[in-house]
């Protein structure tokens, strides 16, 4: 059974793979019926066990497009708080005919447990868990940086991607810096060194305190969104600092090149690490990335479901 | 009850080959060739006779969380690993801090009777950091409680740790510090290095033990009181406490089994098994620590025996409990990592794991040497023997240790308590 637990379960062939289907699965979206057969028959079941309105419709788009059934399973910290465990939800999961569990939860390496606890028999794909990683996020954002700086085609050799922000508690930043660097782009965090990980100087990139020294040479620059609690943490003294020091407003958006794309994550926090006239801005690819994440889902529910059947047909 | 045990032709603690009498729970002869048909015997050609193992750090879990373990349960893993004596950590519930529970603790121990069951008392009134526990009740109570701890716990407040420190003195007391500073580690998971980063788990700076580690040195020697470290497992508490030997400051260190062979790799897997406090270091740290443990540096091998239940480690890492079983582990470990190699003795092997925790918490009639007159507190090992670890034939009522399927070398054979088998394997 072939799971997308982190970004290091796929080699760089199968990532180009990936978005070259999901290049494909954004003509169906684009079409007059926008639906495929391809999973029809087969159940996926969206496990969210956190709030993430955004990610769980964008799989639930994506499965519907490709006929699958569809059943959410919302279960805010329901194994935490309320004492289920995750070995009883996968189990119930199980009892419901699940092909395959999309799973949101606050836990560094809960897809993992659900992968490998043989609790479950279908695919697991990790829809973001904890502060560890958020693979389909990487790849949509993989996806929107080719297909405006690449012509959507190939690897992202030579492109300089900066990721901004809170780093230390990002899965998007951890699933990036695997995703763009396998690659072949080189990849910058701008960060308070408070926000940077200890010993990230381990991991292949390049670590920047200087958001102004960096932007002029950067081809995409992905901002994280900074969450208010961080400043009772200590990590940086006050909102207003952190924003003059790492937010991206219009006066530093003239500092990159015409051609840079601005993306985030999302939802943003407008006035803070994004300024409204930066997020409204020609060079933001905001929206364009949530479009963008339906086809990357299709794709990634069709190469990992669909392609595990035929596997285990053989 | 009394027997007569004759051990024949075993290596005395892998010196010269002898045979060894017992009767009535003292070595009564130890010479070349002895006879007695009275005696049960024990063949014990290629095998080591060792003192009997002394723990300074074990969960017992009763009272309190006896689903976990208990007193008789945790004796016999104790009595399966080669120990004779255990001491008994205070975070049970209620908490080993007045002396009506130390002396329950203890006198059930000896309804057991498998291993001396050595309390250890709360530092601090239920474990609260916050005001000091009833030290000399516990301490001249009829369990005697010398070592007092409040592990699993650190005491953070450094006019508490002086006065604990201070206190115990009139008994000739030890404070056991669990060296954990609870600021520099809130909701930490694991080790912090590029692996917690990588895997999103809140990281464990080496410095918040070293931190406590080098405050507490100074406070023991400002007071002149005896200072215990629990669990050191870092390369730098390692070198702030040979610094502070090599100035005669007066301290004692013990380290893990599992620290002296498994690193923060094994959270790769994020199965929450490996979880433990303090956590698994990097290979540095673990060679760090052999080393130590070769030198003096680190005086002793405690188990930090932390039994769980299935449903407390079967489940996300950030929810899972701290800690792993080791009572049944810890020889053959010691041996795999280095008596094995010859890098520690067969005599410092002795001292690591019987005579110097027996000194450290002055347990009389244990780590005595093995001579004509001692009381009979052995343990045979087999140096030639395997032990794959298989966890549901471990005798702890909980099975939660990280070294299932693992294969070491060197086995616990025998364990004589007070002159009574209360182990024997193969024999």
């Amino acid at each position: 059974m072939r799971h997308l637990l982190s970004i290091n379960d796929i080699d760089k062939d199968f990532a180009i793979t990936i978005l070259d289907t999901a290049h494909e699965m954004a003509r169906v979206s684009e079409g007059a019926v926008k639906k495929l057969p391809t999973l029809r028959g087969k159940t996926v079941v969206n496990l969210f066990a956190e709030d993430s309105t955004r990610t769980r419709i964008s799989f639930e788009a994506a499965a519907k497009r490709l006929s699958a059934d569809v059943i959410n399973f919302t279960a805010k910290g329901s194994s935490i708080s309320k004492g289920e465990s995750l070995k009883d939800t996968a189990q119930t999961l199980q009892a419901l005919g699940a092909d395959a569990v999309v799973i949101r939860h606050p836990a560094s390496g809960a897809a993992h447990q659900l992968a490998r606890g043989k609790w479950i028999s279908g695919t697991v794909i990790n829809a973001g868990d904890g502060t560890h990683e958020h693979p389909s996020q990487a790849l949509l954002d993989a996806f929107t940086i080719r297909k405006h700086l690449r012509g959507g085609k190939g690897d992202l050799s030579g492109v300089e991607v900066a990721i901004v922000g809170d780093i230390l508690h990002s899965r998007v930043a951890r699933s990036n810096v695997l995703l763009l660097t396998k690659l072949g782009a080189k990849v910058t965090l701008v960060a308070p060194p408070t926000l940077i990980p200890p010993q990230a100087q381990a991991w292949p990139v390049t670590i920047s305190y200087d958001f102004n020294s960096v932007l002029p040479h950067m081809d995409a620059i992905i901002m994280l969104r900074i969450q208010q609690e961080r400043m009772s943490d200590l990590y940086f003294p006050s909102e207003r600092e952190y924003s003059s020091l790492f937010g991206i407003d219009t006066e530093r958006l003239a500092l990159t090149k015409p051609h840079s794309i601005l993306m985030h994550p999302g939802p943003m926090n407008r006035g803070l690490e994004i300024s409204a006239e930066a997020a409204d801005s020609p060079q933001s690819v905001v929206v364009e990335q949530v479009a963008n994440g339906v086809s990357i889902r299709m794709a990634i529910l069709y190469l990992f479901i669909a392609g595990s059947q035929e596997s285990s047909n053989e | 009850m009394s027997e007569s045990i004759l051990i024949k032709g075993a290596s005395i603690v892998g010196g010269d080959v002898k045979d060894v009498l017992i009767v009535d729970g003292v070595i009564a002869e130890i010479s070349t060739s002895i006879t007695s048909p009275e005696a049960v015997v024990i063949s014990a050609k290629d095998l080591v006779l060792l003192p009997g193992f002394v723990d300074l750090h074990t969960h017992l879990r009763e009272p309190g969380r006896e689903n976990s373990e208990t007193i008789a349960t945790g004796s016999l893993a104790a009595a399966r690993g080669g120990y004779v004596a255990v001491s008994a950590m205070a975070n049970t519930l209620p908490v080993a801090d007045t002396a009506a529970i130390v002396e329950q603790v203890s006198s059930i121990g000896k309804s057991v009777g498998l291993v001396d069951v050595f309390p250890i008392g709360a530092v601090t009134k239920g474990l609260a950091g916050e005001e000091l526990a009833d030290l000399a009740s516990m301490a001249h109570s009829k369990a005697r409680v010398r070592v007092f701890s409040d592990d699993g716990n650190c005491v953070s407040d450094p006019l508490l740790m002086r006065r604990a420190l201070e206190y115990v003195k009139q008994f000739d007391g030890v404070i056991a510090q669990h060296a954990q500073d609870p600021r520099l580690t809130e909701g930490a998971q694991m080790n912090e290095g590029v692996i917690a980063s990588t895997l999103g788990l809140k990281g464990w700076p080496a410095v918040a033990e070293e931190s406590i580690i080098a405050r507490d040195i100074l406070l023991a020697n400002t007071v002149g009181s005896k200072l215990h470290i629990c669990h050191v497992t870092t390369k730098g508490g390692v070198e702030i406490i040979r610094w502070a030997k090599a100035q005669g400051m007066k301290v004692t260190a013990e380290v893990t089994p599992h620290h002296l062979l498994l690193t923060d790799v094994t959270a790769e897997s994020y199965d929450p098994i490996f979880k433990v406090n303090p956590p698994l270091r990097t290979a540095d740290d673990v060679e760090a620590l052999r080393a130590a443990l070769a030198d003096g540096t680190i005086d002793i091998i405690g188990t930090d025996h932390a039994p769980h239940p299935v449903e407390s480690k079967e489940c996300e890492w950030q929810s899972a409990a701290f800690g792993m079983v080791g009572l049944e582990t810890a020889f053959s470990i010691l041996y795999s990592t280095l008596i094995k190699s010859g890098r520690i003795s067969w005599a410092r092997a002795a001292e690591v794991m019987s005579s110097a925790p027996a000194a450290i918490a002055n347990y009389e009639n244990h780590g005595r040497p093995i001579s004509v007159g001692e009381p009979a507190n052995l343990t045979l090992v087999n140096p030639a023997g395997v032990m794959v670890v298989d966890r549901a034939a471990l005798a702890s009522k909980s099975k939660n240790t990280p070294f299932h399927g693992m294969e070491f070398a060197g086995t616990v054979v025998a364990t004589i308590f007070n002159g009574a088998i209360t182990h024997k394997v193969g024999l």
